[in-house]
């Protein structure tokens, strides 16, 4: 279905992704992770043609998406939809508006121009706001959401696109753990319901562990771990983070329920910080 | 909360808010309409008013209106040999020119900073004077250059001096207003910072406001800098000197000097040019931050 062949991106003498290869053969929910500066968002952002591969090739459905171009790529990049770390709503526009933003590549650009949508958009775009608990905040201003709600208004955005695969550049990184869960929750939701496939950057191994069907681990623009999310022990995860022994997963976990393992925070790590 | 990010919808509330959200637009799109329709009114009633208050009126005069240039042109075309010792010949005026706007320019540029950081909201030091020094501004605004120019060199006498000074003092007016623009979105935090370090009102402005600011205020004075160019040349219309003074001479005399017309047309084109490649170039420098 998506494969990615030797795909590399270089910025000047640095490489950022370095013949990076997988291949998905169904919808599943993929997470991506690895330290910051590891190329995952170059990669999602290759993925969705926002920046151009240097060399490598992705193939959907048999077509090889980095040689699209003009409108092509912008059907691609509607197939194909972003949510993001920072949410990139437009701020002083209402919610429903930036929901129906998901339809610019279909609608005129006159049309756009003026915000002359048809209602059946504008009903679907509130339809998608109640399936994600946010219908109440139709009329609103996207800047008077909550960074939670502004999240979902993204992910509504995504859905009006109807797009076979959905990318998450880090979606829960600037969440608090309760918002984090219901907008993971909201993407599981969205792939196990309408069959799309997801492709999340996360950068805790606890989500990626309890939200996804496999993990792909990434270290300076390679990939250095591809399976299931049972096979990613520790061990793994210090080959992904290149951490010593004493890397402890529960230290970054953003789970509320880590508070309950006593093991979450032993107290010496904390004697130790501030000898 | 946790549990109800995706229940199944509420068929009838979300028909509410769909409903009330299709009123709301409906009433934007007329309103949007309407401001559509007066646009255009206003429009076409302003030009039938302008040319019914025209003595010639528009629509027999205004296929006439290429005939100037075209006598201009094809003069200047009969006797190009001349132009490059015409060149030579008013370029000194075009550096007065230069001079007035560039002296104008600096001047107005500071006195704008002055005004504009006082009359912004969240860095003004005395905040109850804003609406003072806003109402200074927009008199300095309003009163036209030439109108400044012409009481000076009453005053005065004619040359450079009173077309600086005009110019300069609709600088501060214009330059104010859009500094104090962009003054209004920088971050207050860094004014805050230094404020906490016990920092007196200019070094938090110097310090915390203007490294923020810098490249767009630098970008409106370049801006400005090209208009005041142009402004001075008007200004040697009125006995300012420069290259207006020769422009008035080179056309008021009709045909017959038009070769030197083109020849000062084709030295301010040049300067206008230069300027605009020469501040872009220093914009982009300055926001690269190198």
């Amino acid at each position: 279905m998506l494969t990615l062949q030797n795909l590399t991106k270089t910025f000047g003498d640095k490489t950022a992704v370095h013949k990076v290869s997988f291949s998905v053969d169904r919808p599943m929910m993929i997470g991506i992770i690895g330290r910051s500066g590891a190329g995952k968002s170059t990669v999602l952002r290759m993925l969705n043609r926002l920046s151009d591969a240097s060399s490598g090739a992705i193939r959907f459905e048999g077509k090889d998406i980095t040689r699209l171009k003009g409108a092509e790529r912008r059907n691609w990049q509607s197939r194909c939809a972003m949510i993001f770390q920072q949410f990139n709503l437009v701020p002083r526009m209402d919610v429903v508006s930036n929901v129906l933003h998901g339809t610019l590549n279909r609608r005129s650009t006159l049309a756009t121009m003026f915000n002359l949508y048809p209602d059946g958009d504008i009903h679907k775009a509130i339809e998608i706001l109640d399936r994600l608990g946010i219908a109440e905040q139709a009329p609103k201003r996207a800047e008077a959401l909550s960074g939670g709600q502004q999240q979902r208004v993204a992910i509504a955005r995504a859905l009006m696109q109807d797009p076979a695969i959905i990318l998450a550049d880090e979606p829960i990184a600037s969440l608090d753990p309760m918002n984090a869960q219901i907008v993971m929750q909201a993407l599981r939701r969205i792939h196990e319901e309408d069959g799309r496939m997801v492709i999340a950057n996360l950068h805790t191994l606890d989500t990626a562990r309890r939200y996804c069907d496999r993990v792909i681990g990434m270290r300076d623009g390679r990939v250095v771990f591809d399976g299931a999310p049972e096979a990613l022990t520790t061990d793994a995860a210090r080959e992904i983070y290149g951490a010593g022994t004493d890397f402890s997963e529960a230290a970054t976990s953003t789970e509320i329920e880590t508070l309950d393992r006593p093991e979450a925070r032993p107290p010496e790590v904390f004697a130790e910080a501030f000898a | 909360m946790t549990g109800s990010a995706l229940t199944g919808s509420n068929p009838t509330r979300s028909d509410h808010i769909s409903a009330t959200y299709v009123v709301q637009v409906r009433r934007r799109r007329m309103y949007g309409g309407l401001t559509l329709a007066l646009f255009t009114l206003l429009m076409v009633s302003g030009f039938v008013v302008a040319d019914g208050r025209n003595a010639g009126g528009f629509w027999a005069g205004w296929h006439q209106m290429l005939d100037f240039p075209a006598d201009v042109l094809s003069e200047a075309w009969e006797k190009r040999a001349n132009l490059p010792a015409l060149l030579v010949k008013f370029f000194p005026a075009l550096v007065e020119t230069i001079n007035i706007a560039a002296a104008s320019t600096l001047i107005g540029a500071m006195a704008g900073l002055v005004l504009a950081l006082l009359s912004t909201r969240g860095l003004a030091k005395w905040p109850a004077l804003i609406p003072v020094f806003r109402r200074i501004m927009d008199v300095m605004r309003a009163v036209p250059e030439i109108v400044i120019a012409l009481v000076l060199i009453f005053i005065l006498g004619g040359g450079p001096v009173p077309a600086m000074i005009a110019i300069a003092f609709h600088t501060a007016g214009a330059l104010g207003k859009l500094y104090s623009e962009v003054a209004e979105n920088a971050d207050l935090k860094p004014v805050e910072g230094l404020g906490s370090t016990g920092a007196r009102w200019i070094q938090r402005m110097w310090l915390g406001v203007l490294p923020q600011v810098a490249p767009n205020f630098l970008s409106y004075s370049l801006l400005r800098f090209e208009i005041n160019i142009r402004a001075s040349a008007i200004l040697g219309f009125v006995g300012a000197g420069g290259i207006g003074s020769e422009l008035r001479h080179a056309m008021s005399w009709g045909p017959g000097r038009f070769d030197e017309a083109a020849a000062i047309f084709v030295l301010l084109f040049g300067a206008i040019v230069f300027f605009d490649q020469l501040s872009s170039r220093y914009r982009n420098k300055m926001i690269e931050g190198q």
